[in-house]
């Protein structure tokens, strides 16, 4: 994992979803740990979008519930 | 009050009155406009909400010069009356495309400005015949009914954010649409309103207005019918 991407990834979760860097974590619930709802993640996902120039299907992303996938998703679409 | 509002199809009408009258509340108003360039108190800027590429440069336009859109207020539209059996499918379609889908369009562009401020006013034009119907106007009724649905699902949508999404819905108004109908049957349609008569644009936009004031902030995926009381149960 490419921890220059990460960093790019928390800075957008923690202007987007309003929370410290320090909790943005592989491990954090999007839900529980981040308090994100759907809108919430609706923003963050075109956030990213936006910030690392891929597309993210809404089937995609389906299932996804924590930072971790979320940025592995990302991670894998900017190879 | 000094918000960014936005009206669609704002060079005549109800979408002008309404823009004069945010304009008198000290508002920055915007309105777009499809052919007719309208003048007034306010930032004109020409789109076509057939065309997402014209309301993607027309917010952009309106952001640069005023600021994110904080109120607005879908009223673009057009009429492609006729009966069912003569209605071309063209007919049905371009309204649809217009007038709800344009909706659709101008609502979701506005919406991301209004997610970031967590606060804003979305004002859906429908019209009475939407819920009561209308000989002659199949498409039409289709598309003001189509956006109560759309309304109150973005009130859903949107409500945790504190943007709230209301629907008006004139009856039979003097504007230059109505103008086109004929005086013979404009005097008809008064006659079925129990006021007895047809609304002032103005009647109108006061309501517009007030559904974007304060005193309207707990108000969200209502229907608010102006209609001189010809829509009532519907």
């Amino acid at each position: 994992m490419s921890q220059e991407l990460f960093d790019r990834f928390t800075k957008t979760a923690v202007s987007l979803l309003s929370v410290d860097a320090g909790k943005v974590t592989r491990e954090a619930r999007f839900k529980e740990d981040l308090e994100a709802d759907s809108l919430d993640l609706v923003e963050f996902v075109m956030a990213l979008e936006e910030e690392f120039g891929v597309e993210v299907p809404e089937k995609e992303l389906e299932g996804i519930t924590t930072v971790g996938q979320a940025f592995d998703l990302i991670a894998a679409k900017t190879k | 009050m000094s918000r960014v509002v936005l009206i669609t199809g704002g060079s005549r009408g109800i979408g002008l009155a309404t823009a004069q009258r945010f304009a008198a509340l000290g508002d920055k108003v915007a309105i777009t406009y499809n052919t007719t360039v309208p003048t007034g108190d306010f930032l004109a800027v020409q789109c076509d909400v057939t065309k997402q590429d014209d309301v993607d440069r027309a917010f952009a336009a309106v952001e640069e010069a005023l600021g994110p859109v904080e109120v607005l207020v879908s009223n673009a539209g057009i009429t492609r009356d006729g009966l069912l059996l003569r209605m071309k499918e063209a007919d049905f379609a371009e309204v649809i495309d217009a007038n709800l889908t344009g909706a659709f369009r101008v609502s979701k562009r506005a919406t991301q400005s209004m997610l970031r401020a967590r606060k804003g006013r979305i004002i859906l034009v429908s019209s009475v015949v939407g819920l009561l119907g209308q000989a002659g106007q199949a498409n039409y009724a289709a598309y003001k009914a189509g956006l109560v649905g759309f309304a109150r699902s973005l009130a859903r949508e949107l409500g945790s954010r504190s943007i709230t999404v209301n629907v008006v819905a004139p009856g039979p108004v003097d504007t230059d649409m109505t103008k086109g109908l004929g005086e013979e049957k404009l005097a008809a349609f008064a006659e079925l309103v129990p006021l007895g008569r047809i609304a002032t644009v103005e009647e109108i936009s006061g309501v517009i207005t007030f559904l974007a004031s304060t005193d309207a902030a707990y108000i969200t995926g209502a229907v608010i019918p102006v209609d001189g009381g010809l829509g009532m149960g519907h």
